[in-house]
């Protein structure tokens, strides 16, 4: 039984210079307890996901076109304010690699930390100040109490992302999506982060959405992983899978250009030309212009994401047909 | 090293710190840069990592002499820059060119890229005005772009183009040294093998020294010849670069090296990984002794005493660790 199952998510941009398809068409699911990755490049549609699970897209220029985000018999996508706030920062929290996304620079960090326990739980002010020093204490935030009366700007920038952290588990949400919450971090610092979400995934048993660019990452922290390409999932399968038998003609081309994978000093694989513009049609695969095993059918037949082994579906017309 | 291009002698970097706006009060010295030595071997490619902070873009300012130099001397080709008087100063610093992170902030969005390109060779009088054009279109097949491109504005480009555009800058001025900032940091995967390409490729052509400072040690430990780590404004490991990632000797080294997540499931869930506690601390008020003893896991009280110099380890390395040998 999945906890979240997101069906035909398409979210257009509709800019002066034309309909940006920055989600086109996605569905997934992610089961209790299950840590989902979400990898691609830059602009290929990972946070706009999550934004319109979370109702965060901006409207106008932003539009959820079509689908369905069902959490727990509720769809997300068209479900009630009340609805949505009994669900969104409290069942499902989320976290972003700028903590100044969600902290509020004037405000002292204990205000901010027990406001949703105030919103969502009714506590007294007394408990949820008790329930906040735990929170900053399970985050490894040492000499809470005194910590707590600061402002956002005293931390550093790995100690804001744990208060961060505190803040999104503090309602201890069954689902946390994560934007990225490493990347501007030192590689010591991200590694304090990682055990931590693990940990406290472990403690709440939650699952998590954990949107990155870094394959290895993903690696560590990941039941699953799905590999996003101009809107679209292109690949999806348990881990190992996808690090030792890709399909996708994308999935193959991400990992020979990434350095550790390669002899050292040898020359990387590099994928040519750019990602698709994406006003523009593209009637088959998104990729088919950039990808060497590409004929002329990828480029003018729709191709769909199918299953093509127990848990592992892709999106590409000649893997599917085993032509490659 | 048998004839360096580049030598850094006891190199400090210090900023005063002061709070107030008029009535400066002096908190205390930032020691971004604190007694670096160090050697630049021609046609050598050195990587400098380190925690955010810990002085790696002071450093390079340094060389570049964006910032002045607090003590120490930076020895370019047998001349020492640091004395020397400004019109020498300027003809050896033209031989070094820096390439930044960002390649949006650091092209001028307003200049084609011919004005961007032909701007330093205008200059610096690198070639006759009339063979601008040609030598313009030369510097952007060098980096991979198409001349016809030449009318166009950085907002039209990628950002991995603009990268492109900001090497052919750096190029223009025929230099032996190229310092690159962070230059792939910014990219995504498939473009950063593009740029590392191209940078590869034109140090061994060219026999270009090339000084690249990134956070991401598997790209770093790619590219370099030797790997200096650098923590709070001093290195304390240096030596050939597989060996540093592959055979860590410095406890910080290690941790760092443990801290990078590898993109191979099964290793990644069996390795125990070294995780330090807190964050980097403060050049302001650096700790005695070793800099890095509150956040090691072998300080005994010997390191809380002394500086640890820099001493031979493997072959080609040297460790500033006082425990070298007994951990
Ligand atoms: N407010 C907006 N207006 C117009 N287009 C937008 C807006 N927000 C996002 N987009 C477009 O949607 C597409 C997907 O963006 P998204 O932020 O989801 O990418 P991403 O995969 O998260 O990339 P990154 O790795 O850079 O974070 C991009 O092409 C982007 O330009
Ligand atoms: N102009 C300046 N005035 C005062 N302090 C400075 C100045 N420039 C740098 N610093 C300080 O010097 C230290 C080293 O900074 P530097 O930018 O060299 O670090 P870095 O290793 O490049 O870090 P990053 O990986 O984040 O780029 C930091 O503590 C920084 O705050
Ligand atoms: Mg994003
Ligand atoms: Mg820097």
């Amino acid at each position: 039984m999945s906890l979240l199952t997101v069906n035909d998510l398409r979210t257009y941009f509709h800019t002066r210079n034309g309909v940006y398809r920055a989600v086109d068409g996605v569905s997934f699911s992610v089961a209790r307890g299950e840590t989902l990755g979400i990898v691609g490049e830059s602009g290929s549609g990972k946070s706009v996901t999550c934004y319109s699970l979370m109702g965060l897209v901006p409207q106008p220029p932003g539009r959820i076109e079509s689908g369905t985000a069902m959490f727990d018999g509720v769809d997300l996508l068209h479900c009630s304010p009340a609805e949505s706030c009994r669900i969104r920062g409290k069942r499902i929290a989320m976290i972003f690699q700028d903590p100044m996304t969600s902290l509020n620079p004037y405000l002292r960090i204990s205000e901010q930390l027990i406001e949703p326990l105030l919103i969502h739980e009714k506590l007294s002010k007394a408990e949820a100040i008790r329930r906040g020093l735990e929170a900053l204490e399970a985050v490894g935030i040492n000499d809470p109490a005194k910590r707590m009366s600061l402002y956002p700007h005293e931390f550093s920038g790995g100690m804001r992302q744990r208060v961060m952290i505190a803040m999104a588990l503090i309602t201890k949400p069954e689902l946390l999506i994560a934007d990225e919450p490493t990347t501007a971090l030192d590689v010591t610092v991200q590694a304090q982060i990682l055990e931590l979400i693990k940990k406290m995934q472990r403690e709440l048993g939650m699952a998590v959405i954990f949107i990155t660019h870094d394959l290895g990452v993903v690696s560590g922290l990941c039941d699953r992983v799905q590999v996003m390409y101009a809107g679209r999932i292109v690949e999806t399968t348990d881990t190992r899978t996808l690090f030792y038998q890709p399909k996708h003609p994308y999935t193959r081309a991400l990992q020979r250009s990434i350095p550790s994978l390669q002899p050292k000093g040898s020359e990387l694989y590099t994928i040519r030309g750019m990602p698709p513009d994406l006003s523009k049609p593209l009637p088959g695969c998104p990729f088919a212009p950039r990808c060497e095993f590409a004929v002329e059918k990828c480029i003018t037949t729709p191709v769909r994401l199918t299953e093509v082994a127990p848990g592992h579906s892709h999106a590409c017309l000649r893997a599917q047909l085993g032509e490659i | 090293m048998s004839d360096p291009i580049l030598e850094l002698r006891d190199v400090k970097t210090h900023f005063p710190v002061t709070q107030g706006f008029i009535f400066k009060r002096h908190l205390g010295t930032v020691k971004a840069v604190d007694g670096v030595n160090l050697t630049l071997g021609r046609g050598e490619v050195l990587g400098l990592v380190g925690e955010s902070g810990c002085g790696k873009s002071t450093l390079a300012r340094t060389i570049m002499r964006l910032v002045p130099t607090t003590a120490g001397s930076v020895v370019l080709e047998g001349k020492n820059l640091t004395g020397a008087d400004a019109d020498t100063a300027r003809e050896l610093g033209r031989k070094m060119q820096m390439v930044f992170q960002d390649p949006y902030a650091s092209l001028n969005p307003r200049l084609t890229i011919y004005a961007t390109l032909a701007e330093p060779l205008l200059v610096h009088r690198m070639c006759p005005p009339a063979d601008v054009p040609a030598r313009v279109a030369e510097l952007m097949e060098v980096v991979g772009l198409a001349p016809r491109f030449m009318q166009k504005y950085p907002h039209e480009f990628s950002g991995g183009q603009r990268q492109r555009i900001a090497i052919a800058r750096a190029l223009a001025l025929q230099p032996r040294i190229i310092i690159a900032d962070e230059p792939v940091s910014a990219l995504d995967v498939s473009i950063q093998a593009q740029i590392l390409n191209l940078l590869a490729e034109l140090g061994r052509k060219m026999n270009l020294s090339l000084i690249f400072i990134a956070h991401d040690l598997s790209v770093v430990k790619h590219i370099s010849d030797r790997i200096a780590v650098m923590y709070l404004g001093k290195i304390v490991e240096l030596g050939p670069a597989a060996d540093v990632i592959e055979r860590p000797q410095h406890p910080y080294t290690r941790a760092l090296v443990s801290a990078i997540p590898t993109p191979n499931p099964d290793t990644e869930r069996a390795r125990q990984r070294i995780v330090l506690p807190g964050d980097p601390p403060s050049p302001i008020n650096p700790p005695a002794g070793c800099n890095f003893h509150p956040r090691c896991p072998h300080a005994q009280e010997k390191c809380k005493a002394t500086e640890p110099p820099l001493i031979p380890g493997e072959p080609g390395r040297t460790v500033a660790c006082v425990r070298l040998g007994e951990i």
